[in-house]
């Protein structure tokens, strides 16, 4: 079976071309294909699980080959994919929330005459992923990346008449290649050095170069994981990217896509082992992502844009993770994971709450929405509970983990998981008490009501995996299931016994929730306060720490004004110059002109008969 | 027989064309054009089936031609020529079948219009098989007749003074080019026999200050011919008054005789002249690709816009053969065909747009995509091919430039990839500003592809989705054509530093 990986890309590949060429005679069924495509990698994909778990623990890596992509002298890729304990458990993770999220959008685009199309995104999307996590190859999965980025382009922008759609769209697109530009210039490096771009050959002979080249790898891929994974400096994108709908938020842009950096990362992992220097960087950008995107989350009123910052935030814990060597590999995953679980819960949760306001966005236009959606509530609720990470629920084990290990690397990168956490607790506890406790501030004509089953299902399926996701760590199974991956995690003396920290976290965490529960208890006011009405802290959250604006400067004014006067230089200068020149000669043959027709055209053809003629003459003369 | 037959075929066709009764119905004169192509198609495709990757120059023809100055009728295909009259025999039916409904200024010379369409398939065949530089020479020039034509009296607005430029550029280069010429006749004449085969010129003992001499002059024709900044000024004036089947001609396949006789006639006769040049010119391919970005991304005509895009396409392939590396002459090859395929869905499809709307200003378009979403589409497909998106045709060849000209020079690569984001800004907001938002007034009228439309332009859509996942067909007839090309000009690719065998740690990470 495991030989068989292409065929979880093929599947979802399949149905995206089968309803794009279809066309409209299969918008009546398009999304149960789509659908069924999903549901049928995940099966596949869960079969592959199992009979993994069969294996010897050393027998768990099955790469297989379909064909030869690129094969020249010097250069040779393959599509080659590897099935192994870290891709299974995304292929899992992305087909099964996936599958769920396609559910869920049959009763979210009911109603959007665009539906099928919309379905042929998502399909492609899940393929592109798929091909990302499964690649052997670093160029393949650069197929993959950018095959992600063109599908979360296309589902930003899905409505394409809004200019606000189209317009974060581009941005993400734009922003991503900037990324890509270091993912790229990163795989020519390997291939100048290795002479290939296999991930298993690069990372195995990465700790016999000099470590300037493994740092200068690092970096580039770090680069392209920033990108990707909306983490500071190029983060800009993702609170725009909700411009997309909801589940497109909740499947690509929380759960799996914004993720990939992180895999790349610890995919990466003889790479970053090599580097000291990279790692530190890796664990800079998330311990700084972490804290900008819960600061974000704690500004903003818009629910998708708080529960984007959050996302930022979760994958900089992840990031950071990472960054600590085998010590934190697999518990980037294990966070990942759970992430998925609790994110992609609360997005949809999200979405059915706009479902029932009109699609308004503004949490203060919520309010006491517990009675009218008990089971939007309880669902989203139990997210709740996982992310700030309540004792017993997934979050509580999988950020728990990272905080420890930050703790044994470093005492203040500790202390700054620690203080997210508490941020994390507060902006929560803020939009559950603006949307479902407090009083009504619904706009009028607007009655919610609970949404539909198709709905409600995937996210009690979700929640259910939010509250049990901890299990993985059962045994420190996820640990070991890792190891041969990931490394050995060595044990680190930590500055406090574990019941210390654990407490410690919990008395942090439940201080956000209550100063959030009071600050929010009653008396939210229908429309957000002037920014001159709110401390600098607010104002700068709302505006995004003003990187919109920290961009404009660096980037897209620099090259705005450059083109703008390299057109005019290229009117004016260089083609000036040639037709300068060309009138100083048409001047001059003014007087000759007299003698002539002055049509070049006939000078033209004439020169063109003589030279047939002649060709022609030549020819019939050597021929015969 | 088969190539002169190749390239026949069209003139053939173009003559039968050029007596057409003009009372005839013009459906029977676009019927025998499209039947031409068609039937250089088969041949083409028929040559190409029994071509044999690795034994160099085949179909071959040689005749004397005029003995008093050792020219030949010399006719030869390798790899290299062999993918680029594929493409101009691709694409020629596909042109012919978008020209079908253009609206020329004269309705009446529609016969000619498709004449001198196949005149210059067929000048261009002969061009991509001629193995004698005299030969090429006057084929070469003689391309510039048809263009001519095509843009001067078959154009849009400002075509007479965009034609004049074009021709007057051309033939101040192919004025230096004849130059040369005349200098490889002297010393060919001096060291014995006068000749102008490219078998005999290989050998040529040339002094160093000559052979650079003798390259530049064909080197500056092959530079306006391409266009590498900053001689690309004639470029977009064309592309802007030219219809849209004239620009595929000009800039998917004539303008490739420019990048093609650049390995063929300046880095095979002159490899140390090459060498010497190749600093500068690799600084000047960089400079094309960036700035040939930042001006498409400043441009508001469609059709400016794909030139300056093709400006900088063209940097990379000019990058690509000047690193002499094997991997990215072979990239650069490969470009040749891939940028001729993704350049001619973007000129066809805007050229559609533009047909509707009757302007080629983008800020006159909007929310297209709404009323006409397979032209969307096919406008995207197209977009995202010339922005290099993995998966489509010229990502292939544009990593293997990159990554080959990585191995020689690590800061001008790194430039270059730099592009990679100025592609992505110059057409999504291309895309954005056409296609997204509320329709524009004006575009309602923008209707959706017809069938003749989606006729002309699925062939080159699913040739650049397949070749994006299955280049070898073609890189395998390609790359052992560079071989002695590169061994003339370098000594041997540059080895990985640390070369692994790809397979053989598997699972090596402990």
């Amino acid at each position: 079976m495991l030989e068989l990986s292409w065929l979880l890309i093929a599947i979802p590949l399949a149905g995206a071309a089968l309803l794009l060429l279809w066309g409209q005679r299969s918008d009546a069924f398009g999304h149960l294909i789509a659908t069924a495509a999903s549901a049928a990698a995940f099966v596949l994909g869960l079969v592959m699980f199992v009979e993994l778990l069969g294996r010897e623990a050393d027998d768990r890596s099955v790469t297989s080959t379909l064909g030869t992509w690129i094969e020249t002298a010097r250069f040779h890729v393959e599509f080659a994919f590897t099935v192994d304990q870290l891709s299974s458990l995304f292929v899992l993770l992305i087909t099964g929330v996936g599958t769920l999220i396609h559910v869920y959008s049959i009763g979210y685009m009911a109603h959007d005459e665009r539906r099928r199309r919309f379905f042929a995104y998502l399909n492609l999307f899940v393929a592109a992923m798929l091909t990302l996590v499964l690649a052997a190859d670093y160029l393949v999965l650069f197929l993959g990346w950018e095959g992600v980025g063109l599908a979360s382009y296309l589902l930003i922008g899905f409505w394409q008449h809004k200019p606000s759609a189209a317009a974060a769209a581009n941005k993400a697109f734009i922003m991503n290649r900037i990324g890509d530009v270091g993912m790229v210039i990163a795989i020519m490096t390997m291939f100048a050095t290795f002479g290939t771009t296999s991930i298993a050959a690069v990372n195995g002979a990465v700790g016999d170069v000099s470590a300037t080249t493994a740092t200068a790898l690092g970096l580039l891929l770090l680069l392209g994981a920033c990108g990707k994974s909306a983490q500071v400096p190029l983060q800009a994108w993702l609170l725009d990217a909700m411009e997309g709908p909801t589940p497109v938020s909740a499947l690509i842009h929380a759960a799996t896509m914004v993720t990939a950096g992180v895999y790349l990362v610890v995919r990466s992992a003889g790479i970053y082992d090599a580097s000291e220097v990279a790692r530190t960087f890796v664990i800079v950008v998330g311990l700084v992502t972490l804290l900008v995107g819960a600061w974000i989350g704690c500004a903003k009123d818009d629910i998708k844009k708080v529960l984007a910052g959050s996302t930022m935030s979760q994958i900089g814990y992840m990031m950071l993770a990472a960054g600590l060597g085998p010590a934190g590999y697999a518990f980037a995953i294990f966070h990942l994971l759970t992430h998925g679980f609790f994110k992609a819960n609360m997005f949809l949760g999200a979405g059915s709450v706009m479902h029932a306001m009109d699609d308004d966005v503004d949490m203060r236009h919520y309010g006491a929405l517990r009675r009218a959606m008990p089971i939007t509530f309880a669902t989203f609720g139990l997210g709740y509970l996982a992310i700030i990470g309540f004792p017993g629920m997934s979050g509580f084990f999988s950020k728990d983990k990272i905080i420890e290990a930050a703790l044994a690397h470093n005492l203040w990168i500790g202390l700054g998981a620690m203080i997210g956490a508490a941020i994390t607790a507060f902006y929560m506890t803020r939009l559950m008490m603006m949307t479902f406790f407090g009083e009504r501030r619904w706009r009028d004509r607007v009655h919610p009501h609970e949404s539909p089953s198709v709905m409600t299902v995937p996210l009690i399926v979700l929640a259910a995996l939010s509250v049990l996701g901890g299990a993985l760590y059962l045994g420190n199974w996820i640990g070991d299931w890792l190891e041969p991956v990931a490394g050995h995690a060595e044990h680190h003396e930590l500055p406090a016994p574990v019941i210390v920290i654990q407490l410690a976290v919990v008395a942090l965490v439940a201080a956000g929730v209550a100063l959030a529960v009071w600050l929010f208890r009653s008396d939210v006011p229908d429309t957000a306060p002037a920014d001159t009405d709110v401390s600098i802290l607010t104002r700068a959250g709302r505006h995004e720490i003003y990187t919109n604006e920290v961009n404009g400067v660096l980037a897209v004014f620099p090259v705005r004004y450059l083109t703008r006067f390299l057109v005019w230089l290229d009117a004016r200068g260089i083609d000036g110059l040639v037709t300068g020149t060309a009138d100083r000669i048409g001047e001059a043959s003014q007087g000759l002109r007299a003698t002539q027709t002055g049509y070049v055209r006939s000078y033209a053809l004439g020169i063109f008969g003589g030279a047939l003629v002649v060709v022609l003459g030549l020819l019939a003369v050597t021929l015969g | 027989m088969m190539l002169t037959v190749l390239a026949l075929t069209p003139l053939v066709g173009a003559l039968v064309l050029a007596f057409w009764p003009r009372s005839a119905d013009p459906r029977s004169a676009k019927a025998v054009a499209l039947l031409v192509s068609v039937v250089a198609l088969v041949l083409a495709i028929v040559i190409a089936l029994q071509y044999d990757p690795g034994a160099g120059y085949q179909f071959v023809e040689e005749r004397e031609w005029i003995p008093a100055i050792g020219a030949h009728y010399a006719l030869g295909l390798n790899g290299i020529g062999l993918t680029l009259v594929l493409l101009t025999t691709i694409l020629t039916p596909l042109v012919i079948l978008a020209a079908w409904g253009d609206r020329l200024p004269d309705p009446s010379r529609t016969n000619s219009y498709l004449a001198w369409m196949l005149a210059l398939e067929g000048l261009a065949i002969g061009v991509f098989a001629a193995t004698d530089v005299f030969l090429f020479y006057v084929l070469f020039e003689a391309t510039l007749v048809p263009l001519y034509f095509l843009i001067g009296a078959y154009g849009g607005a400002g075509r007479s003074y965009a034609a004049v430029k074009f021709l007057i550029y051309n033939l101040v280069g192919g004025l230096l080019m004849l130059a040369a010429i005349v200098g490889l006749y002297a010393l060919t004449a001096e060291a014995g026999e006068p000749s102008f085969l490219h078998s005999d010129l290989l050998g040529l003992e040339i002094g160093e200050g000559t052979e650079r001499l003798l390259f530049l002059g064909f080197f500056i024709a092959f530079a306006i011919k391409a266009p590498l900044w900053p001689l690309h000024t004639w470029l977009p004036d064309a592309a802007a008054s030219a219809s849209a089947s004239t620009s595929v001609l000009m800039v998917s396949i004539v303008d490739k005789i420019g990048t093609f006789a650049m390995i063929r006639w300046c880095l095979e006769i002159f490899p140390g002249a090459s060498q010497w040049a190749s600093p500068v010119v690799l600084i000047l391919a960089v400079v094309s690709i960036l700035y040939g970005a930042l001006l498409a991304i400043g441009q508001d005509d469609l059709r400016r816009l794909i030139a300056f895009t093709s400006v900088s396409h063209f940097g990379f392939i000019i990058l690509g053969i000047f690193a002499f590396t094997t991997l990215s002459t072979a990239g650069a090859t490969l470009y040749m065909f891939n940028h001729g395929l993704s350049t001619a869905v973007l000129f066809l499809v805007t050229g559609m747009m533009i047909a509707r709307r009757g302007s080629a200003r983008i800020s006159d378009f909007g929310g297209v995509q709404k009323v006409a979403p397979l032209l969307a589409g096919v406008l995207l497909i197209g977009g995202l091919s010339s922005l290099s998106l993995p998966g489509l045709a010229p990502f292939v060849s544009e990593f293997m430039v990159l990554a080959g000209t990585f191995t020689v020079s690590r800061p001008l690569a790194v430039a270059a990839t730099l592009g990679i984001i100025l592609a992505a800004l110059y057409i999504l907001l291309m895309y954005r500003r056409t296609m997204t938002g509320p329709l524009a007034p004006g575009s309602e009228g923008v209707r959706e592809l017809d069938r003749r439309e989606v006729a002309a332009l699925a062939p080159a859509v699913v040739l650049i989705v397949a070749l994006g996942f299955v280049p070898q067909p073609l890189l395998s007839v390609i790359e052992p054509a560079l071989g002695p090309v590169v061994a003339a000009v370098s000594d041997g690719d540059p080895v990985p530093t640390h070369p692994v065998e790809a397979g053989a740690s598997e699972g090596a990470h402990e």
